[in-house]
């Protein structure tokens, strides 16, 4: 109930924020524009996205052989893999790693599923320091919020805020200006990259077929935390399994155009292990954490599983009319956007996130937008109805039970629409009130005026 | 029994029900095609060119795109004398490089201390260098990026600590697109790969400010590719 009401409450506050929509919108605009010029450089973007689709269906409709097959070819080259079913157990996976090597400073590169296990705050209740590396997450990190955006985590800040923060929390910001502010960040991380004891990543893809984990980033964050800590560790969804090393290929590219509008992301790296003897560099250790955390009961949903193709590009979020309105806190999720309704539901509980299903207008812009084609406006609408099957809500079950009775039988039907027609001006008197039985609804809507002749009556009296 | 054994064990519970394929409608009919289904992406990515005029065209058109100095020499003098002119415009002081016959050719031409990385390095000397200077494994028409990877371009941290990154490369180097590098890759290493294969597009970059693009966000500010 909570969260229903906590949604409500921000999304009427958000929404109403006009400087935050138009913020918002200017920086979609431009994705757009930027993603509309790339995904017309394919020969086909179509045909593309449907062997995407393919792909990820293939990968994930055999998940335990391409699991097997990863684990083994990462194994066998030394890196140690370890397999959490919770997020409770991925925390204590990794706390464990950090105290065995007596670490006392973590170099973090982006990774949303260490925001879904919440494991920044974990390591610090530890007296671990963490330290996340990418310029965005940096900067929601100092400003103790979440990501706003899972692939543009600080797109709600403005140069003038960030400078502020800058200049608060770190003494140093000489400017506004975006190019001085990124400096700011790149001094006070080059350091950190080389007394850091552990180097901690997330991943986008991980490749059944030679044992990799692929990294997608364009600042070179990442590059550096797999380069010089001497222990790295990298937590990673078992649905993102891809099954040949040459399907990259088809990937790197579609996500950088879907999630940034970019015909390649700078850097794209594929790990197959720790420093391999004749190496000069890397870690000499490197722990891969599989973890599952409800994934498993999406894919029993059959009707639903091909939201696990999804590969965080973002994309959805960018073109829904909810998210710009609303924003990405207010979901108050690790995934937000069309993506975060759908499966958000299976990973947290279908009764106390159904909510996130009905906030949207089922236009369809989130299904067009995929680049692996799930089917995520059906999705929300599959949400509803197993949230209503599962526990329908009474006054509604009751509302259509006596409209039922009422609509099947002429006779009510006519006396209906007789005290209807006298009870308008009572409605019209508390519309919106607290008297209202229906002020969720009109609130913000008027409803037709009833014509006292209906079309019942002028038939039966027409010459 | 262990996690991952609960782990396999329920995903095979689930995949008992079988899916709809993609764009299928419910339709529940098995996927036919023994072929991969990205075994064709080179007809759908973007189109490269059929020469390899053409080609390096693009990938000097792509380079120019990323901020990426992109030069082609007549031979390796010309080289030489394009990169000491940046080390002199830069003040370069000391560089770091690895083993390898264009890379030492490059490094130890611009008669600078030079940091080598195969035997091991220290990393705070290597933070002070003014450029890493690498080979690579490709230069890919398509991206206007190079391939590199832990054993072609000496190591992981070379070709991102260094404020600037040179990739010395020869022009057989050039590939046409995204599937030909991979399978460049695949031919060259399987089943012994590298532990790090990195495709660089375009020097380090951030757009998190604003959605305003920030070249040197952490890695290297500048990316010059030098190829004859």
């Amino acid at each position: 109930m909570n969260f229903v009401s906590e949604f409500k409450t921000r999304a009427t506050e958000k929404s109403g924020d006009l400087r935050h929509r138009q913020f918002i919108r200017t920086a979609l605009r431009g994705y757009e524009v930027a993603r509309d010029k790339r995904k017309g450089a394919f020969q086909s973007w179509e045909s593309a996205r449907q062997a995407a689709a393919e792909t990820k269906w293939e990968a994930v409709n055999h998940l335990d052989k391409h699991l097997e097959s990863l684990v083994a070819k990462l194994e066998a080259r030394g890196t140690k893999v370890h397999w959490a079913s919770t997020g409770a157990q991925a925390r204590e996976i990794i706390a464990q790693i950090l105290r065995d090597k007596k670490a006392r400073c973590i170099i973090k590169s982006k990774a949303m599923t260490s925001e879904e296990i919440h494991l920044n705050d974990a390591l610090e209740k530890e007296g671990f320091t963490v330290v996340e590396s990418d310029l965005g997450e940096f900067i929601v990190q100092l400003r103790h919020e979440t990501p706003y955006h899972i692939v543009f985590p600080s797109m709600h800040l403005t140069r003038d805020e960030i400078r502020d923060l800058f200049q608060k929390e770190l003494g140093d910001a000489p400017s506004n200006t975006p190019e001085d502010l990124t400096m700011v960040a790149r001094r006070v991380m080059r350091q950190k990259y080389i007394t850091a004891d552990v180097g901690f990543t997330g991943a986008n893809f991980a490749i059944a077929e030679t044992g990799m984990i692929s990294i997608t980033e364009n600042e070179g964050n990442s590059r550096l935390t797999a380069a010089l800590p001497k222990t790295m560790v990298t937590l990673i969804g078992i649905e993102k399994v891809l099954p040949r090393f040459a399907d990259l290929a088809l990937f790197l590219p579609m996500l950088a155009t879907a999630g940034a509008g970019q015909p390649m992301t700078c850097y794209n790296t594929m790990y197959s292990g720790p420093r391999q003897p004749g190496e000069c560099d890397g870690p000499e250790e490197w722990h891969v954490v599989l973890l599952d955390n409800r994934r498993t009961e999406l894919l029993a949903d059959a009707e639903q599983r091909d939201a696990l193709h999804c590969i965080r590009c973002g994309a959805c979020l960018n073109v829904c009319p909810i998210f710009r309105n609303v924003g990405g806190h207010t979901y108050g999720t690790t995934y937000s956007g069309p993506v975060g309704a759908v499966i958000t539901p299976h990973l947290r509980g279908l009764q106390d996130w159904k909510h996130l299903s009905n906030a949207s207008s089922l236009c369809g812009a989130c299904t067009e937008a995929c680049p692996v084609k799930i089917d995520l406006h059906h999705h929300l609408l599959q949400n509803r109805r197993n949230a209503s099957a599962s526990q329908p809500a009474f006054f509604e079950k009751l509302a259509y039970q006596i409209f039922g009775i009422v609509a099947n039988e002429p006779r009510f039907w006519s006396l209906a629409k007789k005290i209807g027609w006298l009870t308008q001006p009572l409605q019209r008197a508390v519309k919106g009130s607290a008297l209202d039985p229906a002020k969720a609804w009109t609130k913000t809507r008027d409803l037709p005026p009833m014509p006292q002749e209906t079309f019942k009556d002028w038939w039966r009296n027409r010459k | 029994m262990s996690e991952r054994e609960n782990i396999l064990g329920r995903i095979r519970e689930a995949l008992k029900v079988p899916a709809p394929l993609p764009g299928s409608h419910d339709d529940m009919s098995v996927h036919a095609s023994a072929e991969a289904p990205a075994s064709h992406a080179r007809e759908w990515l973007p189109s490269v060119g059929a020469s390899v005029a053409e080609q390096f065209d693009l990938f000097a058109r792509n380079c120019a795109d990323l901020k990426t100095d992109f030069q082609l020499f007549a031979n390796r003098d010309e080289l030489k004398t394009a990169l000491a002119k940046i080390a002199a415009a830069e003040k370069w002081q000391r560089v770091a490089s690895h083993d390898g016959e264009l890379s030492n050719f490059a490094s130890r031409s611009l008669g600078l201390p030079v940091l080598l990385t195969d035997q091991g390095y220290d990393v705070q000397a290597m933070e002070k260098c003014d450029a890493g200077i690498t080979e690579c494994d490709a230069l890919i028409a398509q991206t206007g990026g190079v391939a590199v990877t832990s054993r072609s371009a000496g190591g992981r941290a070379l070709s991102v600590l260094p404020p600037h990154h040179v990739v010395i490369a020869r022009r057989e180097q050039l590939v046409a697109d995204l599937p030909a590098a991979f399978a460049l890759l695949q031919a060259k290493y399987a089943p012994d790969f590298p532990s790090m294969i990195s495709f660089i597009t375009g020097p380090s970059r951030t757009g998190d400010i604003e959605r305003i693009l920030v070249l040197g966000a952490h890695g290297p500010k500048k990316l010059t590719i030098f190829c004859f």
